[in-house]
This record gives C-alpha cells, sequence and structure tokens, in this order.
C-alpha cells in the first residue's frame, strides 16, 4: 500500500516536472500546438478511461460531451456577454447534466448495443451544432471567444494555454486517482463485466450498477466539456467539425493505447498517438515526395493492430513486461 | 428499526426473520417454485435441498431479487420485499454467497471484501474525488473492518493477492467473507460445499455454526448431505419446485416421500 503511494506521488512530480520543462525545450510553436491538442485529448481520454477501463461501459459519444463544453462556453461569453471563467463551470454542469439524461437512457443498453446508441449522441450533437444556425453560427461557427485571463492577466499565447491545460489535466487526474482508490472506484471495477467485476455480486453487495454507469458517464461528460470549453477559449473560434465522427474515436484508441484500467495509460496514450501520427505526417511526404498528409490514419491503424497483437494491456504494461510480470492475466 | 420494537426476548422466541408465502415462479410453461410457503427462524440454519433442478437457486434469486417472482409475498422482518431492487435486499439485511463464484478477480483479496462494506460507507463521487477528510476515515475503517474479517476466516496473508491465486475452497471461504462484511442478518449460503473436500467441508461446517452463533440467521442450498444432516436445525426439501418435506434432520432422513425422490433408499 505505501509504496503504491509512493509510486504514485513520484510519477506525479515527475510527470509535473516533463510538463513544465518541455515548452523550455522545445520552440516550435507547431509543437506548442500539438502539446494542447495532447493535453484535450488526455482529459476527454481520462474521463472515458474510468467509463470503460474501469466500469466496463464503451462510449463513442465523448465528442457530443466536448462540443456540448465548447458551444455552450462560445454561447455563454458571445451572447450573454457571460464571464469566461464561470461560463467554463456553467458549460461543464450542462455537458454533466446532459450526460445524466442521455446516461439513463442509452446506458440500458450494454456491449454493441452502447456502442451504437452512444455513436448516435455524437451524429446528432454533431447535426444540432451544424444546423442550429442562429444559435451556434452553423458551419461556419463562432469567432471572436474571449480569451481567458487571470486577475487581470489575458492569457493570449499558445504557451500559456499550453500550461493552463496540462494543469487542469494535473488536478483532474489527482481527483481520478483519489476516486479510483475509494469506494466509488471499487464501485465501478466491481461491475466492470469484462474484466474481472461481476454485476450480480455487485447488486447482492449493495451497489446499483445502474446508478454508478450513471454517475461515471456524467463525470466523463464533465472532464470532456471542461475539455472543450478550454478548447475554444484557446482557439476563440468554435465550428462543428471539431465535434465529429473521429473526435470520439480519438478516444477510444488512445485509451486502447495506453491501456483501459490505467490513468496514466490515458496521457502516455494520448501522447504517443499525436507524436507518432506527426511523425508519420512529417515523415510520409519525404519518404515518397507528392503526397500530402494525410497518412497519419495509416498511422492509428498500425498502432491499434500491434498494441492490440503485442500489448493487449496497453502501453503502461511494458514496465511490467520488462521486469517479466507481464504473464497475460485471466 | 422495526427489530428494536419487537424483540422481545421470549424464551421460545418464533418470530420469522424470513417469511414466503405462496411463492410461484413460471418459466413460460415451467414452474419453478410452487405454491412454497416456509418460514426461516431468528438465529437458524435452514437447508433447502432437492434434486438438480429442484428450483433452489431459483428460490436464492427470488429472494434476493435478482428473478421476479411470478406470484407471492415475501417478508423480511415482517416487512415485504417484494418490490426492492437486489441492490435493496442488500441494504435490509440480506446477503449471499454464489454457486459459481462471483468475486472479484479485478481486485485483491482484501479489496473484495472491503466492497461488501460499501452499504457502511457514504463517499461519493466528487467527496471520495476532493479526499474530503470523513471519506479517508470511512477507508481506513472499511480497510480494518475487512482485515478483521480475513483474519476470522485465517485470509489475512493473502490480503493483498488476486483471489485467482487462492485454492477453490479458499475462494469460497473469501467469498464467504464478503457478505460477512455487509453485516447481513441473513444469510443465503448457494452450495458453499460443492466441489470441497472432506476435510474443507469439516471446516466449512464449523465456519457456519459460528456465524449462526454470532447471530445470523443462515438459509443453506447444499447438495452434500455430510453437511447438511450436520448443521442443520430444519431442513426444507423442495422437489420439481413443490416443498415436500420439512422438519429437523432426523425427520426428513426417515421421511418416506423424501428417501424416494432424493434421498435413495440406501441413505
Amino acid at each position: 500500500m505505501e509504496n503504491v503511494k509512493r509510486t504514485r506521488y513520484a510519477s506525479l512530480a515527475l510527470f509535473m516536472i516533463i510538463v513544465i520543462v518541455i515548452p523550455f525545450v522545445v520552440k516550435s510553436p507547431y509543437l506548442i500546438t500539438i502539446g494542447i491538442f495532447i493535453g484535450l485529448y488526455a482529459l476527454i481520454s481520462l474521463g472515458l478511461s474510468l467509463l470503460m477501463g474501469y466500469a466496463g461501459q464503451v462510449s463513442m459519444g465523448q465528442s457530443a460531451f466536448y462540443g456540448i463544453g465548447a458551444y455552450v462556453s462560445a454561447i455563454l461569453t458571445m451572447k450573454c456577454g457571460v464571464n469566461p471563467w464561470l461560463a467554463m463551470i456553467l458549460a461543464a454542469l450542462f455537458s454533466t447534466f446532459m450526460a445524466g439524461l442521455l446516461g439513463m437512457v442509452v446506458l440500458r443498453l450494454e456491449g454493441h448495443l452502447l456502442a451504437v446508441a452512444t455513436l448516435a449522441l455524437c451524429i446528432v450533437f454533431y447535426t444540432i451544432f451544424a444546423q442550429w444556425k442562429s444559435m451556434t453560427g452553423g458551419v461556419d461557427g463562432m469567432p471572436g471567444i474571449p480569451k481567458l485571463s487571470i486577475g487581470g492577466f489575458t492569457l493570449t499565447r499558445d504557451v500559456h494555454y499550453y500550461y493552463l491545460i496540462w494543469a487542469f489535466l494535473t488536478v483532474i487526474l489527482i481527483f481520478s486517482f483519489n476516486v479510483v482508490d475509494s469506494r466509488v472506484g471499487r464501485a465501478l471495477r466491481s461491475i466492470h463485466h469484462f474484466q474481472g467485476g461481476s454485476e450480480m455480486a455487485a447488486k447482492s453487495l449493495g451497489i446499483s450498477p445502474m446508478k454508478y454507469k450513471i454517475q461515471v458517464f456524467m463525470l466523463s461528460a464533465a472532464y470532456a466539456g471542461i475539455a472543450g470549453s478550454l478548447y475554444v477559449h484557446w482557439l476563440s473560434l468554435v465550428t462543428p467539425s471539431s465535434f465529429g465522427f473521429l473526435t470520439s474515436i480519438y478516444p477510444l484508441i488512445i485509451v486502447s493505447l495506453g491501456g483501459q484500467g490505467s490513468l496514466w495509460g490515458a496521457i502516455i496514450g494520448a501522447a504517443v498517438f499525436f507524436i507518432v501520427a506527426e511523425a508519420f505526417r512529417a515523415l510520409v511526404p519525404i519518404l515518397k515526395p507528392g503526397t500530402s498528409g494525410e497518412y497519419e490514419i495509416l498511422a492509428w491503424g498500425l498502432m491499434i493492430i500491434l498494441v492490440m497483437q503485442f500489448l493487449p494491456r496497453g502501453l503502461v504494461s511494458i514496465p511490467d513486461i520488462l521486469r517479466g510480470k507481464g504473464k497475460t492475466k485471466g | 428499526m422495526s427489530r428494536v420494537a419487537d424483540s422481545k426476548e421470549s424464551p421460545m422466541d418464533v418470530t420469522p426473520i424470513l417469511e414466503v408465502r405462496d411463492f410461484h415462479k413460471a418459466f413460460g410453461g415451467l414452474v419453478a417454485i410452487n405454491r412454497l410457503s416456509f418460514k426461516a427462524n431468528q438465529g437458524e440454519i435452514l437447508a433447502i435441498i432437492g434434486p438438480n433442478g429442484a428450483g433452489k437457486t431459483t428460490l436464492f434469486n427470488m429472494i434476493n431479487r435478482f428473478q421476479p417472482a411470478s406470484g407471492g409475498e415475501i417478508l423480511f422482518e415482517g416487512k415485504s420485499i417484494k418490490e426492492l431492487s437486489p441492490a435493496r435486499v442488500a441494504a435490509v439485511g440480506i446477503a449471499r454467497t454464489f454457486q459459481i463464484l462471483q468475486l472479484f478477480s479485478n481486485m485483491s483479496v482484501v479489496e473484495n471484501v472491503m466492497v461488501g462494506r460499501h452499504l457502511r460507507s457514504k463517499g461519493g463521487m466528487l467527496a471520495t474525488g476532493l479526499r474530503m477528510p470523513f471519506t479517508r476515515r470511512e477507508e481506513r475503517n472499511m480497510f480494518d473492518a475487512a482485515m478483521g474479517k480475513l483474519t476470522m476466516m485465517d485470509l489475512k496473508k493473502e490480503a493483498f493477492s488476486s483471489p485467482l491465486s487462492l485454492p477453490y475452497g479458499r475462494q469460497k471461504t473469501l467469498e464467504i467473507a464478503r457478505a460477512l462484511a455487509t453485516e447481513p442478518k441473513l444469510l443465503l449460503l448457494d452450495e458453499p460445499a460443492g466441489g470441497l473436500s472432506t476435510q474443507e467441508i469439516e471446516q466449512l461446517a464449523q465456519l457456519i455454526k459460528r456465524i449462526r452463533d454470532g447471530g445470523i440467521t443462515i438459509l443453506l442450498v447444499e447438495h452434500r448431505m455430510e453437511l447438511v444432516m450436520g448443521i442443520a436445525d430444519r431442513v426444507i426439501v423442495l422437489n420439481y419446485g413443490s416443498k415436500i418435506g420439512e422438519g429437523t434432520p432426523a425427520e426428513i432422513q426417515s421421511n418416506e416421500e423424501v428417501i424416494n425422490a432424493y434421498l435413495g433408499v440406501e441413505f
């Protein structure tokens, strides 16, 4: 127990050092942008990791909540003149609320049906964002969303948002660790029927699976909503194309890549996912001149196949495997 | 609550803790439980026996509400629990184990038992996420209580192992420990002796008696007659969902109909 805690604190300290140092080493503004996207997707994936890796409930609809967070922030600040920070809180709350409402319906389904139902959420909300012109600005979106400011200091540069997003991520990561290590975390694992849980046993011990499924779905939506709000205040622009099908698929790839049932997996997965994709984007035109950068999709496919084949427990299982403890369990 | 009110402490305390009236369950045309009525008295070990397919596990599933009854009534401490969810049934004080083990293999041994403390703690998602002081206290209490149960069951050394690393018999004990962690008033044991050696059954019998002596009423579904006849205060015999006999182990062993249906003449 004590050892686990010590490793946890050490990992968190190392993580924060890396996050802080990166902008001093990496000077390219483009790479800082990649760092921002890694942070945003790590945030969404963290929620999905709790939902999927711990409670065993798949969601292909996280883009909907990311989008709700983004649009609520945009609309409140642009149309109602709400303070951006207050808008962020309201955006996260509204996204959570919607997840509670929708979760009561879709979480009655299991497995593939749940995947399809959540995919429908992704498509429905994309359509709303794109078509409700008077409210969302349609496909052109809404430009000029105000930047965030802290005590009179307005965050304008990318590197400000890099630090802000990773600070949010750190706090939310610690919050998530606390949840996972508690009775709530055990309740979530107890209903994960693909991975050693048993809904029957959980019920017999007084745990209501539905209650925890809805709660963790809401939590994942809160994370995605915060990510969406951070995203639009950074970019000062919101368009529906940011919340399409692929936006829902990325977190799924990231969680599988990093390792289900590990919160670090969400962050490591996000980092590897974007770095490999960027490497491919840069590399392919060099190897085969005249091609454009759309080859990153190959990289994703390759990553999924390799991880599924050789690392079923994701990248986070590499240290265990090197130490010889990686024997696949049940 | 009502327990305080009707604890009369009379020497012949016959207030039933569980009363099943006219229980009925049909799967299409197949009648699994046929107009079954019985009572379980406070503090006794009541065994339910019968051939395979007699409806024993179905009965357990109906008591803790995994399966709805097609008809009839079920009272726990005098109150109907017919409309409660399984989780609520656990909350009023009914715990169970499973014929096919349902341990959480994604948790350690002690964590399994800590899930049994779920009902005895409150910290929600927000409170635990923020590590509010009361949740840390709760967590410590849950851990201590779980370790206490493991010590009682002689599983303390394995607390941080995976439940799958335990021998089968110990896994069954662990499931009992987890059920006991909820502090039930009534414990349903579904074939606890299945797959155990004679020596392990001996230990199990001692354990069940100890649990009963701790004031917990036990409903026992079991095939192994050496266990049933050794520890049960009363026995109910089911066949095709109907009760064909009820009485003390001695009475059951000399009951003509029971012998023909189940025990066999040579018993």
